[in-house]
């Protein structure tokens, strides 16, 4: 029963497809080599490719990432921890990587609460209007940052708000509460009916049914939908730009835009070395979650 | 019911009691939340938006209303209608060709791989990465002096000196379209993956015991059972790559001489770096048009599921 959600649903559905041959026997190994693994790994390779740069570089000493003669670009001699050292030591890096982890915990906090209660009441306590409700909030997924932005602009300056991450915190959830909820309300229609009834019976609130029965049910959920949360924060970028515009309350992404670019013809090595430490705890915990993120991007888009 | 439930009869109920039991006021106060925020930061600022493109604000100061003269000096200035134009071609062709290598790339995992979950995780990884730190890894490849790609084609002999990838407007206008689509297919293909993998083997082959090519296997059992999911996936990525942002500011800014602003980055430009924020708003208002026929699309994508993919999958 724990286990009756989306998500393993969905897997059980893809291990059946996996299981099962198909009809690949039917296919010659040459004939696979040539329509599946050819094309599969030159595609592999330039999805990757960016990411081999951005690390090579970031080791790469000075010399030899602008003398491309004498050294073959594609690999490097004797890395060096210079660059990743003096972003670390020598800029704010430290500090806007902690700005954007504490705006993107806070925004995931602030609507995976906001989102629990909101696809709950939709789902389940069905009020007058839910159906309509739910549609809307679909809508305002729709909704994108880029026609908000300038409004916003002139909000948070009018709520004494503007270059304070609180800004940030109170802004994002308007990119994750529609995702969310929509997430959340997948998961939740697949808990039975009569758990609810029960602890109804037995006297319990709403509030202690959501707390006490839906939640540990929806354990899968809250996780795909927290950490794809977390994910969209770290990327964001429009209203990072737009609403702070003081060196130390950057976050990651506007920081490495505004404030790596010089003039500098070495500055590529430490530019990469913010690139690939900013986008590291992601990918961390991308590895851990993988299900999770899958669920949570495909979820989304079939309910 | 219980002896508890009918001693409180509504008629005893004291109004703090139907506050908090009454099915539609339970339901106010839970959505109170979500609704508050998307209320104070979405739709405020939405409807806030085309006011501001009516009026001439500024940036410290609210505008009065002018009427359509926003409007009016945006039709006649060049550089909008050329990132107008721009936008819409960024579009079309980034998502053509999104969705092409998306779906080929997607019924390529979908075959039966060792290391498949492996294979999927990789794939992902360009959109798990934040958007603007690839970008810049993109400006990096791009560039003038010190690209890889002008080093590779220069070494085998196709090339003679260093190709202006940013420079010049129409490489950099392909080369952003590239970095676009680079981002842009793992999130379809995953996505249509996912509706591969709910189709059922047994109906390839009853389709090919009944004489079908691998063409027709997929035009008429692949193809029918994803129209659903190709038009939400395609909607998604129609409005994300109108819209976008994050790539041009990080790669170009808009330059060389406006050649590849989008309508987001030159909104950006004129109302917050101009500080006319009502021309801003105007130019962003201006993408509504398009972003609700995508939405329109969306729903009637979302209209086909039901017949076509039978009760199971509500």
């Amino acid at each position: 029963m724990t286990d009756a959600s989306e998500l393993s649903r969905t897997l059980a559905k893809a291990n059946l497809a996996d299981a099962s041959e198909g009809m690949s026997y039917l296919e010659t190994l040459p004939q696979r080599v040539v329509t599946t693994w050819i094309p599969l790994t030159l595609i592999l390779i330039v999805l990757l490719f960016p990411f081999y740069w951005m690390v090579l570089t970031a080791i790469k000493p000075d010399e030899q990432l602008i003398d491309m003669n004498t050294y073959n670009p594609f690999w490097v001699v004797s890395p060096t921890l210079k660059h990743i050292n003096k972003l670390l030591f020598e800029t704010r890096y430290p500090l806007w990587l902690w700005n954007t982890m504490y705006v993107s915990v806070l925004a995931t906090f602030v609507s995976l609460i906001a989102s629990v209660m909101a696809a709950y009441a939709i789902v389940r306590l069905r009020f007058r209007g839910a159906q309509l409700t739910g549609g809307l909030i679909f809508l305002a997924y729709l909704v994108p940052p880029s026609i908000l932005f300038i409004p916003l602009a002139t909000i948070v300056q009018a709520y004494g708000l503007f270059d304070s991450p609180m800004a940030l915190v109170l802004v994002y959830p308007t990119i994750l509460i529609p995702f969310s909820t929509w997430l959340l309300m997948g998961y939740f229609k697949t808990i039975p009916y009569e758990l609810e009834e029960c602890a109804l019976i037995d006297g319990a609130t709403r509030l202690q049914i959501l707390t006490r029965i839906i939640l540990p049910l929806a354990v899968p959920g809250l996780i795909s939908a927290g950490i794809f949360s977390l994910t969209l924060c770290w990327n964001e970028f429009i209203y990072a730009l737009t609403f702070i515009t003081s060196v130390q309350n950057k976050t990651v992404p506007v920081a490495i835009v505004n404030e790596f670019v010089d003039g500098d013809i070495y500055r590529w090595g430490s530019l990469m070395a913010g690139a690939l430490v900013g986008s590291l705890p992601l990918v961390i915990l991308y590895s851990f979650f993988v299900e999770y993120y899958v669920s949570a991007m495909t979820g989304a888009v079939k309910e | 019911m219980t002896d508890a439930a009918l001693a409180t009869t509504p008629s005893t109920r004291s109004t703090w009691e139907r506050l908090r039991s009454n099915r539609d006021w339970l339901g106010f106060w839970f959505m109170t939340p979500a609704a508050g925020i998307l209320l104070l930061f979405l739709a405020y600022p939405l409807g806030l938006g085309v006011w501001l493109s009516f009026t001439d604000a500024k940036i410290g100061r609210s505008g009065s209303f002018i009427g359509i003269e926003n409007y009016d000096w945006l039709s006649d200035d060049k550089i909008f209608w050329g990132a107008v134009a721009f936008t819409i071609g960024y579009t079309v062709f980034a998502s053509i060709v999104k969705f092409a290598l998306g779906l080929y790339l997607a019924l390529l995992l979908n075959k039966n791989l060792p290391f498949k979950a492996l294979l999927r995780s990789i794939v992902l990884i360009p959109y798990i990465v934040p958007t603007v730190l690839s970008a810049i890894a993109f400006w990096w490849i791009y560039d003038s002096q010190f690209s890889i790609i002008s080093w590779a084609l220069i070494k085998l002999g196709l090339i003679d000196r260093n190709i202006n990838f940013l420079g010049d407007p129409w490489n950099a206008r392909w080369c952003l379209i590239v970095a676009n689509i680079w981002r842009g297919v793992p999130f379809v293909a995953i996505t249509l993956l996912a509706g591969l993998q709910t189709v059922s083997p047994s109906l390839y082959e009853a389709a090919t015991i009944d004489g079908a090519s691998r063409w027709q296997n997929f035009r008429f059992v692949t193809y029918p059972l994803l129209t659903p999911i190709i038009a939400v996936v395609m909607t998604f990525s129609v409005l994300f790559t109108f819209t976008d942002f994050q790539l041009i500011w990080a790669m170009t800014r808009g330059g060389p001489v406006n050649a590849t602003h989008l309508m987001a980055t030159l909104s950006y430009q004129r109302a917050i770096l101009g500080g006319n924020l009502g021309e801003g708003a105007a130019i962003a208002t201006a993408m509504i048009p398009f972003l609700l026929a995508a939405i329109m699309f969306s729903w009637f994508g979302l209209q086909k599921r039901k017949w076509q993919q039978g009760g199971d999958n509500d």
